[in-house]
């Protein structure tokens, strides 16, 4: 199993100019250390909204491949945009899960992900293409695939509760949404 | 009264072009109208709805969002540290259940403290009338951009016309 930062890595370097929209707490500030670009949107309240803003993306930018960079906790206290996500299946929507099993951004307390299986939900919910991976060549496989293909997709990578030593993200949260949106039009 | 075909075009001819949120009797008519029009996509919670407005605002929309007063307290969170923090604008039409006392006992506290949550977090209101209707879309057609952040109009029952004939 790789760390959350490794992930965020391996997803970003197979990203060309694809809008990414990460979710709150260590995943943003993590994803601004690995590879900051203008393309990426850092939430930093707003928890359990990422996938939410990341749709009102994609069904706007039918063109794009839209990709979420979610947490576990974050989704579990937005699991009802997995309906909403489902319901309207959006061709261009990739959401990558970061499934440490804890609130970690939070102080490490466990979260439902160890018995509930949010990549089920999301099958349920009827995303199109729903995998699970552990390891960092099974990432890059299943995530350039669903780059390739229509979806929604869902990808639950399950990750360590590794932390890097990592600040806030160091930018005024208007200008990481206008440079996004000038990035992305 | 205002016929919802009246007050959705009068919206899209200021630009509005994305419309999402989570109904109420009040807003029956207007959603009936949106969803005829296909600019109306449903959302699951009025949190959800106001992020799914970021991202199209992000994408080049101009969003609108519907909602009744109880779903302010579902979204104010992310009002605050979305919408607010990152100067996302939309338009917040959100239906006035519990005006005035006069409403099922579950709308009357959201009811009599609306304006007051609305501007203990800045976010600018009118509430639209019959007589005020041009002046008042014009007022949101300025403060939206001009300010770069939610702005609400606020509808009582009986102001747009709704679903009964
Ligand atoms: C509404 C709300 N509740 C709680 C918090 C505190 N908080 C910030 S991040 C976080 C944990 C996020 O967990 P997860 O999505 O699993 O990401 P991780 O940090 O584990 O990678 C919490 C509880 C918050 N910011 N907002
Ligand atoms: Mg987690």
């Amino acid at each position: 199993m790789q760390s959350r930062a490794r992930a965020i890595q391996a997803v970003l370097e197979l990203v060309s100019d694809q809008p990414v929209i990460v979710c709150n707490g260590f995943p943003s500030r993590e994803a601004f250390k690995v590879k900051d670009r203008p393309e990426n949107f850092y939430m930093t309240g707003s928890m359990g909204m990422a996938a939410a803003i990341g749709l009102g993306v994609a069904l706007n930018k039918p063109q794009k491949k839209v990709v979420v960079l979610d947490g576990d906790g974050n989704v579990l206290m937005g699991l009802g945009t997995l309906a909403t996500v489902g319901a309207l299946k959006p061709k261009n929507f990739i959401h990558v899960v970061l499934d440490n099993e804890v609130y970690g951004s939070g102080g490490n307390q466990p979260s439902y992900s160890r018995v509930v299986k949010l990549d089920q939900i999301a099958k349920a919910a009827g995303y199109v293409n729903v995998e699970r991976v552990r390891e960092r060549e099974d990432l890059v496989y299943e995530f350039k695939d669903m780059l390739g293909k229509d979806g929604p997709s869902l990808l639950l990578v399950k990750v360590t509760e590794q932390v890097e030593d990592v600040p806030w993200v160091p930018l005024p949260p208007a200008q990481i949404a206008e440079r996004f949106r000038k990035a992305i039009a | 009264m205002i016929e919802s075909d009246t007050f959705c075009q009068a919206l899209q001819d200021i630009g509005f072009d994305f419309f999402t949120g989570v109904p109420d009797v009040l807003l029956a008519g207007i959603i009936e109208t949106l969803i005829e029009r296909r600019l109306y996509t449903p959302a699951v919670r009025e949190d959800e709805a106001v992020a799914m407005a970021a991202g199209a605002f992000m994408a080049g929309k101009v969003p609108a969002v519907l909602m009744a007063n109880a779903g302010l307290g579902n979204s104010l969170n992310t009002l605050a540290s979305l919408n607010l923090l990152y100067r996302q604008p939309c338009l917040l039409l959100i239906a006035w259940r519990g005006f005035d006392g006069k409403d099922a006992p579950e709308h009357l506290v959201m009811g009599r403290t609306l304006p007051q949550l609305l501007e203990t977090v800045r976010i600018p209101h009118r509430t639209l009338s019959e007589q005020t209707a041009p002046d008042d879309v014009r007022w949101i057609a300025q403060t939206f951009m001009k300010e770069r952040i939610p702005v609400a109009l606020l509808l009582k029952s009986g102001v747009v016309r709704g679903i009964q004939p």
